[in-house]
């Protein structure tokens, strides 16, 4: 039907761009984390020796964990703020629904970093939240410990990603068909009941695809802890900067890279087959 | 007060008094009462718009009424939530649940109502047995055709033994045959489990076939409900005799016990004026044919289309004036021009407008 010279010409930018912008990028770093530095120069010399430093000290792995911990905790936190937000919005929000869906939709609108640095504002120890503990006499003096940690950072994305967990809950919650909780009612089950036994599982695989989003893209984040992280707050992507920057370290930086690239993919491949499973229209 | 101390015998099992429901501004039903007796098979039947889901849906509890009560077995019905009331649901799209399979979807009612677990299990395999659903409990509906759906949920609301079984046009995902078949197992089914079946559709056969009752509703209101043999031979209204079955409605003009209309004209018993009368296509015969009549009244008439249906044709006159007549007889051929026809005035029954 079309021309083989159609068919080429349509299908060159996306291949130019899938090459240059990934082939190319992924091949150089896979290719770094085997080569070696020596005297502050990267040595095209191929070794495991970047593997065996990343699992060895225990710097890395400590971040490492440190960040698989923060993913975790901003995924329960985002997921129990999300799905209640989108259960409420889905079923008894009325009339009100398209205004307030729009509400958890704007935060997605401002930058990022503006609210990285509102966070700062409000967590600081001259910050809104000092000022009216202090106010209140809740306390005495500026609690430091609320920025600069982990703690802050868990903050910080929990509010960033709670819309993206939002989302595909919502998107799930809507796609079950009324009349299977009139179905659930009708056959003796309370709203309570109806939530655990119909509404939950068929709003899993939602669930799940804001899980992942929520703690794929926070265990590689790296605006967070630099803005509010403070240094019991440096997660592996601030390390992989400080490798790729100041310690000009680009093979430890691209085995640390590729390690996290084949975490995320595993664990994308499994969300996903597990999605599948849970999804049943 | 308790339930049975108030039960007098032959007491209806559901009482709608008076029920009334507004959507917005809109008035879907009117004041609306009715009876079910303990066991029988009642039919809401109705075209759309005419409020009978609706009803359904009140009983059940999935809206509530704008006024008036319901009743049942002398207790309150209408303020109680759908899961506490003793009534289940066949629903129109059957709505089981995807996530569950052919046994889970039927267990669910049981295990919410937190059923002794060891009854459970025998229980549902009856029910699946009963529907003849036993080889397939372990799929999952959506690999089940619309038949095997149906009868699952058939199984999943009878498992429960509910007071009162609500059927919500539930055959009419069915195509033709399998409709006709699933008439007859819905029937025998009823008969089976003694429960009290309300049954909703817009296919008036289907009404007639299955129920021991059928209420016709029109626009929110209770038209007429009998029996369908009665509503059938005594239609209180032209809505009535139209709806059920096919009927020539006569707009005739009575003067000193005589209705014209058209070239029709046949004795009365009725007051001058305008009057309606209901006139079966099969009460109308080939006067050729000597039928034995009582009263029989002749009339000429040209026969302008003749549909053939099988054992019988359907043949559509002209008798003059606007009128015209559906008459339904024997095969026997093609038939064209003026004929005589004859029928008997104990057939033309006056109905209210």
């Amino acid at each position: 039907m079309y021309s083989r010279l159609y068919k080429l010409a349509v299908s060159l930018p996306p291949l130019f761009w899938v090459v240059l912008f990934l082939l190319v990028p992924y091949s150089l770093l896979f290719a770094h984390s085997f080569w070696t530095t020596e005297d502050g120069v990267i040595v095209h010399h191929w070794s495991l020796r970047q593997y065996s430093e990343l699992f060895t000290n225990p710097l890395y792995l400590t971040v490492f964990f440190r960040s698989l911990r923060i993913a975790a905790s901003v995924t329960i936190l985002s997921l129990l703020l999300g799905l209640p937000l989108a259960y409420f919005l889905s079923f008894h929000a009325g009339p009100r629904k398209e205004l307030l869906y729009q509400l958890v939709i704007v935060p997605l609108w401002v930058s990022y970093l503006v609210r990285g640095y509102a966070w700062k504002t409000i967590l600081g120890t001259d910050g809104v939240l000092n000022g009216a503990l202090q106010y209140l006499h809740i306390t005495h003096e500026p609690v430091s410990a609320l920025l600069y940690s982990p703690f802050a950072v868990v903050l910080m994305l929990t509010h960033i990603y709670t819309p993206f967990v939002f989302l595909p809950i919502y998107a799930s919650l809507e796609h079950i068909p009324r009349p299977l909780l009139e179905a659930s009612h009708d056959l003796g089950a309370n709203p309570r009941s109806t939530f655990f036994r119909v509404i939950l599982p068929l709003s899993l695989p939602g669930l799940l695809a804001g899980a992942t989003f929520a703690f794929v893209l926070t265990l590689g984040d790296f605006l967070a802890p630099l803005l509010v992280g403070g240094p019991s707050g440096t997660m592996i992507a601030n390390v992989v900067q400080s490798l790729f920057g100041a310690a000009y370290d680009w093979p430890l930086g691209a085995a640390i890279s590729v390690f996290i690239l084949f975490v995320t993919v595993g664990l994308l491949f499994f969300t996903e087959r597990l999605e599948k499973r849970w999804t049943f229209q | 007060m308790s339930a049975a101390a108030s039960i007098s015998p032959g007491a209806p099992l559901l009482q709608v008094r008076a029920v009334s429901k507004r959507f917005g501004e809109k008035e879907v039903l009117k004041t609306l009462s009715l009876d079910i007796a303990q066991g029988e098979f009642l039919t809401l039947l109705g075209e759309s718009g005419s409020g009978k889901t609706t009803l359904l849906r009140l009983i059940a509890g999935f809206e509530q009424p704008t006024a008036g009560q319901i009743w049942m077995n002398g207790e309150r019905l209408d303020t109680l939530p759908p899961y506490k009331r003793r009534v289940n649901t066949v629903f129109q799209q059957y709505a089981l649940f995807p996530h569950l399979n052919v046994r889970e979807n039927v267990a669910y009612g049981l295990r919410a109502s937190s059923t002794a677990k060891p009854e459970i299990a025998p229980r549902v395999e009856a029910a699946l047995a009963m529907v003849r659903m036993g080889d397939y409990a372990n799929a999952k509906p959506t690999k089940l055709s619309g038949g095997q759906q149906q009868r699952v949920a058939l199984a999943r609301a009878l498992v429960n033994r509910p007071q009162l079984l609500l059927l919500d046009e539930p055959l009419s995902a069915l195509d033709a045959n399998l409709r006709k078949e699933m008439q007859g197992e819905l029937k025998s089914l009823q008969r089976e489990v003694g429960i009290t079946f309300l049954f909703v559709t817009h296919d008036q056969e289907e009404a007639m076939a299955l129920s021991d009752r059928v209420a016709l509703l029109k626009d929110g209101g209770l038209e007429q409900i009998a029996s369908p043999r009665e509503i059938y031979a005594q239609p209180a209204t032209a809505y009535t005799a139209q709806f059920i079955g096919q009927t020539n409605v006569l707009r005739a003009v009575v003067r000193a016990n005589i209705a014209e209309c058209g070239a029709l004209r046949f004795p009365v018993n009725a007051p001058d004026g305008s009057a309606l009368f209901s006139l079966r296509p099969e009460s109308i015969f080939l006067a050729a044919d000597n039928p034995s009549l009582s009263d029989p009244v002749k009339f000429r008439a040209t026969i302008r289309q003749q549909f053939f249906s099988g054992s019988t044709e359907l043949l559509e006159l002209h008798c003059g004036g606007s009128q015209l007549l559906r008459a339904r007889i024997e095969a026997r051929g093609p038939l064209s021009g003026e004929h005589e026809f004859i029928f008997s005035t104990t057939d033309a029954f006056q109905v209210k407008p």
